[in-house]
């Protein structure tokens, strides 16, 4: 990690003012800084402040949740392929998402919508492990991922398709690709709070990881107590991906990606993974985001599209290297 | 200075009884081995021990907190997990870890020692995961060394390994008895616990049927009750060497 | 206008609309007891402007089967209207005539005259399209400095010159900011764009029950700081939908919207 610092951290500075001076609206560097930071008259400001600011905030705490979620999960089940988008998680708290839209609850209570989909990423992630667990194999892993993705996705569409609004029926592309286009400021204010929760709940997960390399009983034996750490991680990953899926969409494969690209320049010790992650997750979900707005600017590119062309690729390379391994 | 003691302890697993009543004390300078047939308790016994299970009783191990605990024992399970492929040196330090693992010069001197007793230098940089079974083998027990514990326990650390790296193995923990450790192993193999352990303790019939240094726990009538075999012993200008020959019928 | 393989009626006696904008012109021009069913977007208010009268009319949903069990002698559809629906009544043996929308206040006359035509009403129409020649005329005011004006719907959606919406409000005195935007006919309008060209009125739809993301955009702070700062919320409503006379009302509300502004 101490290798890495130098890399990730002026690489995510970079990309976080690549994704402020970067947009439709066509505007000089000096230009839209000045205006995001001294303020003034005028549209741009409202531009940078109300339009760039949130959604630059948005990336670097989702992705940085993303990548974080997905190397304490790896560590937890000890499984390269665990992810929280290909085991369903994202799919869950979409689902608690859209049901708070759709019953009217988020309108009442605005914590509700992300609290809606904490609970989704919960049921998932309890019904994850008690279908898999730590002693499940990979393969079990990923079918169980696959069936509460499937049941997932089928219920948000239904639940969107006997919505009263026409346009409802239509977003769960939304849902399942995810997208950081024209979020506000008061997204961040509902999604980061609980964002920040689940980082104090996966960040200190370090130490346990470390020692669960040797196994449960041996972790055990070194003091860990694999109960609150097994809390910790369900929670803490429910809490990220809950309330990143709120707001976003569910933006799949970052939680695969970062982990695998940084492991061996960790010397794969989970510990140290896991902040590398964060960083790496939240670059990763930065570059896609700006890459969305220079490609087919016109449209409404979803960010889950650019991370599942770079992850779908690379989890088959996975499938294909666990294959001629075994 | 007794490093265990355990009271009337008692397993059971999935409703089933498995051991009861079991009371024993270890203390520094032994080197154990717990013998006994399949399914007799042996890793049970153990994991009651350090409190992995729950288990009626008193253990002496199981009723400190976790983490004291873990700085007077170090657990070596059957399963010889590494999940990642850290480097061998990634692996011991691991051992480090309930001594609150700040990197000071006590733990490293600790890794590099534990390193250097198991013959593990020339693999130090190596990923663990990648070295053959009993090299990986000796890494794990390296790990144990470094959390420089006054009691270690280990399941059947030599199962699987060349009879090079199990005689290399039993005498290493023969030397940390004699520096004052306490040692305690679960081993199939009663040539090699008779040759080297001070004291065998062996399991069957869901209790001790017999503690004592090897003659006298090794004898025909046990050996027959126990394991339904007979073996062919003898003292050599060597050591013991004993042989389990036929089954009994 | 396309027309089935069987023969039209010269003056059909039991008509069936089964599109909206066709069930209104269809409302207006025909001749009492010609028409038989409207579709059910006519009776809703919150597309159509004619709900009231709609009530005096049997519902359909634009099936084929319930629309043959009412034995009609013409049916009209819309373009959008589904084709499968059409063909079927076509293989059964019913009439029936496609009308275009309108795609432009220009279109209007000539979609009266096409369903005139259609319910052997010429007469009817023809009075309309005069009816309607002369209000549009007095409705044109002479602009010199043209307010600018933004049409914006859900998914950031946005009407150009070349459509009804933009006519609407062009006829009325507003400059349309889709073309400085480049997009003349519509489009996707980023939220970026339209802050920067910070329009003097953002005309948006009226959001449908229930919640959708697509219109979430409506909502969004910047949207808010832009009609705070503008003329306050504008919003279309069921005048807007269809190429009907009914327009006229439309361009009337903006007209003396863009009086009110020019007052300040």
């Amino acid at each position: 990690m101490k290798r890495l610092a130098p890399i990730l951290l002026p690489l995510v500075g970079l990309l976080c003012l690549g994704s402020l001076v970067i947009g439709p609206a066509d505007v000089g560097v000096a230009d839209s800084l000045r205006a995001l930071v001294a303020g003034g008259e005028g549209p741009l400001t409202l531009v940078m402040r109300e339009i760039r600011l949130p959604r630059m905030i948005l990336a670097l705490a989702i992705g940085a949740s993303l990548g974080l979620a997905g190397a304490a999960m790896q560590g937890y089940l000890r499984n390269p392929l665990a992810e929280p988008g290909l085991i369903g998680v994202s799919g869950a708290a979409a689902l608690g998402a859209v049901i708070s839209i759709q019953t009217g609850l988020a309108a009442g209570f605005a914590l509700a919508l992300p609290l809606a989909a904490l609970a989704g990423a919960v049921m998932a992630v309890l019904l994850l492990l008690a279908l898999a667990g730590p002693r499940g194999g990979a393969l079990t892993l990923i079918l169980a991922g696959i069936a509460i993705s499937a049941m997932a996705g089928a219920l948000t569409s239904l639940v969107l398709n006997l919505s009263p609004n026409p346009f409802a029926a239509n977003e769960i592309v939304f849902w399942m690709m995810g997208s950081l286009a024209d979020r506000s400021m008061s997204h961040v204010w509902l999604a980061l709070p609980i964002m920040v929760v689940g980082w104090a709940l996966l960040l200190p997960l370090a130490r346990p990881l470390e020692a669960l390399t040797l196994g449960e009983d041996a972790a055990a034996s070194m003091g860990v107590n694999l109960t609150r750490v097994r809390w910790q991680v369900v929670l803490g990953t429910a809490c990220v991906i809950g309330a990143g899926t709120a707001v976003a969409g569910a933006i799949g494969f970052v939680g695969l990606v970062v982990p695998h690209i940084l492991r061996p320049l960790v010397g794969a010790r989970p510990g140290p993974l896991l902040i590398a992650s964060a960083l790496g997750g939240a670059a990763m979900v930065l570059a896609a985001d700006i890459a969305v707005r220079m490609i087919l600017p016109g449209r409404d590119l979803k960010l889950g599209v650019l991370t599942a062309l770079v992850g779908a690729p690379f989890f088959l390379h996975l499938v294909w290297r666990t294959g001629r391994q075994a | 200075m007794t490093l265990l003691s355990l009271r009337n302890l008692s397993v059971s697993l999935r409703g089933r009884p498995v051991l009861g009543g079991v009371s024993l004390d270890v203390g520094g300078g032994e080197l154990v081995g717990l013998i006994g047939p399949n399914g007799a308790g042996k890793t049970s016994l153990m994991r009651a021990a350090l409190g992995l299970i729950p288990a009626e009783g008193d253990s002496s191990l199981a009723a400190m907190p976790a983490a004291a605990r873990a700085r007077h024992a170090a657990w070596m399970p059957q399963s010889r997990e590494i999940a990642w492929p850290v480097s061998v040196e990634a692996l011991v330090t691991l051992g480090r870890m309930p001594h609150g693992q700040r990197g000071t010069v006590a733990d490293r001197a600790a890794v590099d020692a534990a390193i250097a007793r198991m013959g593990l230098e020339p693999f130090r940089h190596r990923t663990a995961t990648r070295l053959s079974g009993g090299e990986q083998a000796r890494a794990l027990i390296a790990r144990a060394l470094a959390q420089d514990t006054p009691l270690l326990m280990a399941d059947e650390p030599i199962a699987g390994l060349d009879p090079e790296h199990q005689i290399a193995t039993l005498e290493t923990f023969a030397a940390l008895a004699r520096d004052g450790h306490g040692v305690i192993l679960s081993l199939h193999d009663l040539g090699l616990a008779a040759r080297h352990c001070t004291r065998l303790i062996l399991l069957a019939e869901g209790g001790v049927l017999a503690d004592g240094p090897s003659r006298e726990v090794l004898t025909d009538d046990l050996l027959a009750r126990a394991f339904r075999i007979r073996a062919f012993h003898a003292d050599t200008p060597d050591g013991p060497v004993f042989q389990p020959t036929r089954v009994i019928r | 206008m396309e027309a089935g393989a069987d023969a039209l009626p010269d003056v059909p006696r039991r008509v069936v609309s089964m599109n909206l904008c066709t069930d209104q012109l269809a409302m207006l021009l025909a001749a009492p007891g010609q028409l038989l069913s409207v579709s059910h977007l006519a009776a809703d208010p919150r597309g159509s402007a004619m709900a009231n009268e709609a009530a005096g009319y049997r519902i359909n949903h634009g099936l084929a089967e319930e629309i043959w069990l009412m034995r009609p002698d013409l049916v009209i559809a819309g373009s959008f209207s589904a084709r499968a629906t059409v063909d079927m009544l076509r293989r059964l043996g019913v009439p029936v005539v496609v009308m275009d929308a309108a795609h432009g206040l220009a279109e209007i006359p000539a979609r009266l005259r096409e369903m005139g035509a259609a319910l052997g009403r010429e007469d009817a129409a023809e009075a309309a399209v005069a009816d309607f020649d002369a209000r549009l005329i007095a409705l044109r005011d002479e602009v010199t400095n043209r307010p600018r004006a933004a049409l914006y719907y859900a998914n950031g959606y946005t009407s150009g010159d070349r459509t009804l919406a933009g006519e609407i409000i062009a006829t009325a005195g507003f400059a349309n900011i889709a073309a400085e935007a480049g997009l003349p006919s519509g489009g996707h309008l980023p939220l970026e764009v339209l802050a920067m060209a910070d329009p003097q009125a953002i005309i948006s739809g009226r959001p449908y029950p229930g919640a959708s993301r697509s219109e979430e955009i409506l909502d969004h702070p910047v949207i808010r700081a832009l009609r705070d700062d503008a003329v306050g919320a504008v919003l279309t409503d069921r005048d807007w939908v269809c190429g009907t006379p009914f327009v006229l009302r439309a361009i009337e509300d903006m007209r003396d919207t863009r009086r009110r502004m020019e007052a300040e």
